[in-house]
């Protein structure tokens, strides 16, 4: 009985080692140890045995049956192994396929840019307003010290409703200056981006829409040395902490004194040459006007309610379109209400 | 406003050891800024007076001549040409090989039929000048320089006077003291810490007589002429300008003329004064009349036009007709010619807005209107006709008569402003000390007496204390201004409508939609092509008076037309596919208001091969998803006609009717150029604004598992998908958690008329798990209340 045994284990593992796939495994299992199986069938001699040899080869049929189990299960884990193998190799895929197309849509780059202005001045503490773009022409001129006569109010340069030439498009966001300080007093602080109008042909520069983003700050003892420390901060987040900048005297009818401010070219560094040629980023002239500002006329501030001898402050106003094609390196303005799709998916 | 710096030196400044560069530099920063600058001998390269030694006439041709040209060198240069008016000993100009003509011409060596010719002879017009600067010199030919003052290798741009920069400023409107050289003097040396030369002219006078035997002015238009000054010259003899004169005309871009209108040009550009000199043989009865013109006059003005004139505009006038355009232009009637005798110089102060409005309405802006319409000092007139006479003398042409006519009416008073030193210092944050504030203000010729600033009368822009905190700041220095950091503090940020415009725009672009930015005003046509009744609102929009065209005349009312106009041009451009938004602004005029209102619409439009009429309102459910609106309903709309009758909704949130939706009509998309189907929403974002739910609060998840439920019911086409929804609802009652259509079928084994609508229904309960017996309570209740009142069946 012994041998006997012996040699189904010996073929029970010789068997095993051959098999192939789980359902091989499965009949050498009951083939060996299922009910009929040939392990069982040993076992049922034991009854014929003496009692001394009884539990001996009991213990001999236990452990060739743990053996072939243990077998089993080996035998098991690498077939699954290898069969998942197969199973992977047959599932390998090209990934160079293209991804299933998902169509994203694109903020207009104007107001990509306009965005992240934005979110700069938030950050500083502005609060962002929007106000009429069809204005009273008291708003857009008169109280900005912008007199009866003045070039800018032209029929040639600005467009109006009526025939005493009261209501208008807006030429400037600057009107926000003194709708925001007629409901707010001091300490303001007041971010109004906006389209705005001039009576210009569309070409490549120019267009009869455009963008304007008007800032305004006053409090009591605000000073052109505050307005420079602002603008310096801002620019120097939108175009890059290394930017360096100028002040320039300028004139506006509704600050004094005034200002403009420009950033030294990145392209020439200044020199308005790149390799001998004129720098074509800045026209030679070494440096990029970035914005217009000033401190807030006095009678500006007395024109909203505000006592110019306790407040001051300062307004700046910069071009969006000129901003973003600047940044993004767009040519040509018409290009931004063009809206051509090829042109927006760049973004 | 250009300035040569030649003049600035010889005259009034001397900053010749300045670069052009720094120059240019420190004018711009102290506030005067260049816009471009140009040394007038940059086009003009190794083109030197050469002295004509031999010249034979060339072997192979009857017209040419080989000359032997001593240019200064050892060795004399062989030069071909065929001018004929070159001989032996002439000084010409001679571009020698590798040299450049204006226009980027370049001149190499070569051989003309045989002869080596290292160079070429040139022509004053081949260097770029006209007759005007060279009056009297032979036009077809090579340039003789015999009278002028040169020898053989010198640069021909010292001989042109091309030896000068030319820096154009661009002017701030607050300083019309700078068109003119005298002021950009002024402006250069006090940038340069340094004191200008002033020159008072001089007038010998002569005696020939005076003036008040001639001339009387009268100036009714009193409103209109501020001052009206005038000398009068007699013996003139007309004749080219020295040669100085005429080269600070050209280098300033002023075309020569003849002596007294080069003196009334070279006047205009010195002290920023226009003038104008009238033939007085043609000044009607020696009477000079300063009014506004009347109805139906007409003037040829000095460029041949004939010009209408109307009243408002101011003309110079004798008793009887008009012989000047005001401050713009001279009449051809009372010219300067070769035979004029008697010369009246006009050096007037015209009213700027006058002046700008009447060039504008004749379209002719001239050098002269250009600086009138800045409003001139007023005291500048007399200056500047003494310095015109004083120039008649340096000139020699003519006698200058005694006396002059000086009618005022009106000259605006001195002014003095405080200094107010600590305020100045405030304002600009600075510490500078009142000495040197008194020694900036000095060097811009502005005096203080004590604390009081004497405003001089070119400067009518300092006012207030902060008009001389930016004298002050500017000779100190803007950039030399201590940046601060204010300590205001204020809560930034945006309103709550900007918030939830900017989480639309995010969700149209999650969607797959491209942001459009389009023009606010819009032809009139756009109400036709877009089919908008005629009676219709709508087309009531505000109408700009002066619009750049009528397809940009009014403000719009919709702002469906702005994207099919976008989606159009992208169908021409061949773009496949367009999904685009606008979140637009339109302009509604108000019943009682003078402001429109301007409401914001969200548009959505897209075309393209997987584009349907529930893919654009499966989006815009999304949106309003996200928005964080409640359920929109769909009503259908076949009055709408832009859209498709049978393809369009009223889009409603609870009662209020927020947009509408549906594929474009055919034949609005045929106006739009577009075969193609169009789906377009146009929804009133200001209405979703006041919507909005509040922001949600947790809701426990079920704790017991739903049940779904599919039946699928045969009903008459009629029937919507909304109405057998609704009776679903009602009929299931609260164990209801959601209803799915997943299929609509209509053929084999549904009969004609009739469709399959299958739903989907979610049921579940807050306490129990459902039992089969609750599920198939509800289905029956449902497929009752279906049958009772739809007559829909179970399939």
């Amino acid at each position: 009985m012994k041998e006997q045994l012996e040699q189904i284990k010996q073929q029970a593992m010789a068997a095993l080692n051959n098999a192939a796939t789980p359902a091989d495994l499965e009949e050498l299992r009951v083939r060996y140890l299922g009910k009929k199986g040939e392990v069982t069938a040993v076992l049922k001699l034991m009854g014929k045995l003496s009692a001394e040899e009884r539990p001996i080869m009991g213990q001999l049929a236990n452990s060739v049956r743990a053996e072939i189990e243990q077998k089993l299960e080996d035998r098991k884990t690498q077939i699954h192994a290898s069969v998942l193998e197969a199973k992977l190799a047959e599932e390998v895929l090209d990934v160079t396929i293209p991804g299933v197309e998902v169509v994203m849509g694109h903020q207009h780059p104007m107001n990509q840019v306009l965005d992240q202005v934005k979110e700069i001045f938030v950050g500083l503490g502005y609060q962002v307003v929007d106000g009429p773009e069809v204005e009273l022409a008291s708003y857009n001129f008169t109280r900005l010290n912008i007199e009866e006569g003045h070039p800018s109010r032209d029929r040639s340069d600005t467009f109006y409703f009526n025939d005493d030439d009261s209501i208008l498009l807006r030429t400037q966001t600057s009107p926000m200056q003194i709708r925001y300080m007629e409901n707010h007093k001091p300490p303001l602080c007041m971010l109004a981006p906006g389209r705005v109008f001039r009576k210009d042909e569309a070409d490549a520069t120019h267009s009869p829409m455009f963008h304007q983003i008007e800032g305004l700050v006053v409090d009591e003892h605000i000073t052109m040395g505050d307005l420079k420390g602002a603008l310096v901060a801002i620019m120097k987040k939108i175009y890059g902490e290394d930017s360096v900048m100028r002040f320039r005297p300028h004139h506006f009818p509704f600050t004094e004194p005034s200002c403009e401010m420009d950033m030294q070219c990145h392209k020439c560094h200044g020199t308005g040459e790149v390799d001998g040629q004129t720098c074509s980023t800045c026209h030679g002239e070494g440096w990029i006007e970035l914005l217009g500002a000033g401190m807030v006329h006095p009678d500006v501030l007395r024109n909203c309610g505000i006592d110019p001898e306790k407040y001051s402050g300062f307004a700046f106003g910069m071009g969006l379109e000129r901003m973003a094609m600047g940044r993004l390196r767009i040519n040509d303005l018409r290009l931004i209400f063009d809206n051509d799709v090829r042109f927006l998916n760049q973004f | 406003m250009k300035l040569n710096r030649k003049w600035l030196h010889e005259e009034f400044v001397d900053l010749s050891n300045i670069s052009d560069k720094e120059y240019v530099e420190k004018l711009t920063i102290f506030g005067q800024k260049v816009e471009t600058y140009e040394r007038m001998d940059a086009e003009i390269k190794n083109i030197v007076v050469g002295k004509v030694i031999s010249i034979v006439r060339h072997e192979n041709s009857d017209h040419m001549w080989v000359c032997q040209i001593d240019v200064g060198e050892s060795e004399p240069v062989q030069i071909v040409t065929g001018a004929q008016n070159v001989h032996e000993g002439d000084l010409v100009p001679a571009a020698l090989h590798n040299s450049w003509l204006p226009g980027g011409v370049h001149i190499t060596k070569g051989k003309l039929r045989g002869e080596k010719s290292n160079g070429m002879l040139c022509s004053y017009l081949e260097l770029g000048l006209t007759q005007n600067d060279l009056p009297g010199v032979f036009e077809d030919g090579i340039w003789i320089l015999n009278d002028e003052d040169c020898k053989p290798g010198d640069d021909i741009n010292l001989v042109i006077g091309n030896d000068d920069t030319v820096v154009d400023f661009e002017i701030t409107n607050n300083r019309p003291d700078c068109y003119s050289i005298i002021g950009l003097a002024r402006e250069s040396a006090a940038a340069f810490g340094m004191t200008m030369k002033h020159h008072e002219p001089q007038i010998k006078g002569s005696n020939a007589g005076s003036l008040y035997d001639y001339l009387d002015v009268d100036v009714p238009a009193e409103n209109l002429c501020n001052r009206y000054s005038s000398r009068m010259v007699a013996n003139v003899k007309i004749g080219p300008s020295p040669k100085w004169l005429r080269q600070r005309l050209r280098a300033n871009g002023v075309r020569p003329i003849n002596n007294i209108v080069d003196i009334t040009n070279y006047v205009m550009l010195e002290y920023g004064q226009p003038m104008h000199a009238f033939d007085y043989r043609y000044v009607g009865s020696g009477k000079i009349v300063v009014r506004e013109a009347e109805e139906g006059e007409t003037l040829t003005t000095l460029d041949g036009t004939v010009r209408n004139l109307k009243p408002g505009m101011l003309v110079i006038a004798d008793e009887a007709k008009p012989i000047g355009l005001a401050g713009i232009m001279g009449g051809e009637n009372s010219e300067i010619l070769d035979d004029t005798t008697t010369v009246v110089f006009e050096s007037a102060n015209f009213n700027g807005t006058s002046i700008r409005q009447t060039a504008l309405a004749l379209g002719m802006r001239t050098e002269s209107s250009g600086k009138f319409e800045k409003n001139l000092d007023p005291m500048m007139t007399v200056p500047a006709v003494q310095r015109a006479c004083e120039l008649v003398e340096l000139l020699e042409c003519g006698d200058v008569l005694d006396g002059m006519i000086d009618i005022i009416n009106y000259v605006p008073a001195p002014k003095t402003v405080k200094l107010e030193v600590e305020k100045i210092n405030t304002l600009l944050g600075t510490n500078i000390s009142r000495e040197d504030m008194v020694k900036y203000l000095n060097l811009l010729e502005i005096s203080v007496n004590g604390d009081e600033i004497q405003v001089p009368s070119w400067r009518p822009d300092l006012n207030l204390m902060a008009d001389i905190a930016e004298e002050i700041g500017r000779s100190f220095g803007y950039n030399e201004i201590p940046t601060t950091a204010f300590k205001t503090s204020t809560q930034g940020g945006y309103s709550q409508e900007m918030l939830m415009e900017a989480a639309a725009g995010r969700l149209c672009r999650a969607l797959g939609y491209s942001e459009i930015i389009t023009y606010s005003f819009v032809s009139p046509a756009i109400f036709d092509q877009i089919r908008i009744p005629a009676d219709s609102s709508l087309r009531d929009a505000i109408r700009i008076q002066n619009p750049l065209g009528e397809d940009t005349s009014i403000m719009r009312t919709t702002a469906l037309p702005s994207m099919l106009d976008i989606l159009s041009r992208n169908n021409a451009y061949h773009n496949k596919a367009a999904k685009l938004y606008e979140l637009a602004k339109i302009y509604l005029p108000v019943d009682g208001a003078v402001l429109p209102e301007e409401p914001k619409i969200l548009v959505l439009g897209t075309y393209g091969a997987s584009e349907t009429f529930f893919t654009l309102k499966g989006e815009l459910e999304a949106i309003f998803t996200g928005l964080r609106l409640p359920k929109a309903s769909y009503v259908a709309d076949s009055t709408n006609l832009t859209y498709h009758p049978g393809r369009c909704a009223k889009v409603s949130i609870g009662e209020i009717e927020v947009g509408c939706i549906g594929q474009i009509h055919p034949l609005v998309a045929k106006n739009y150029g577009i075969d193609n189907e169009i789906y377009c929403a146009e929804i009133n974002f200001n209405k979703l604004f006041d919507l909005r739910k509040p922001e949600p609060t947790y809701v426990p998840l079920p704790k017991y598992p739903s049940v779904t439920r599919d039946l699928a019911v045969v009903c008459d086409e009629e029937i919507t998908v909304a109405q057998a929804e609704a009776v679903i609802e009602k009929a299931a009652g609260k164990l209801l958690r959601s209803i799915r259509l997943f299929d609509i079928y209509r053929g084999i084994g549904v009969p004609e008329g009739k469709k399959s609508l299958a739903f989907s229904l979610e049921l579940r309960a807050d306490d129990r798990t459902l039992t089969d017996t609750d599920s198939e309570t509800v289905v029956s209740k449902v497929l009752t209340a279906l049958q009772e009142q739809l007559g829909a069946i179970l399939r």
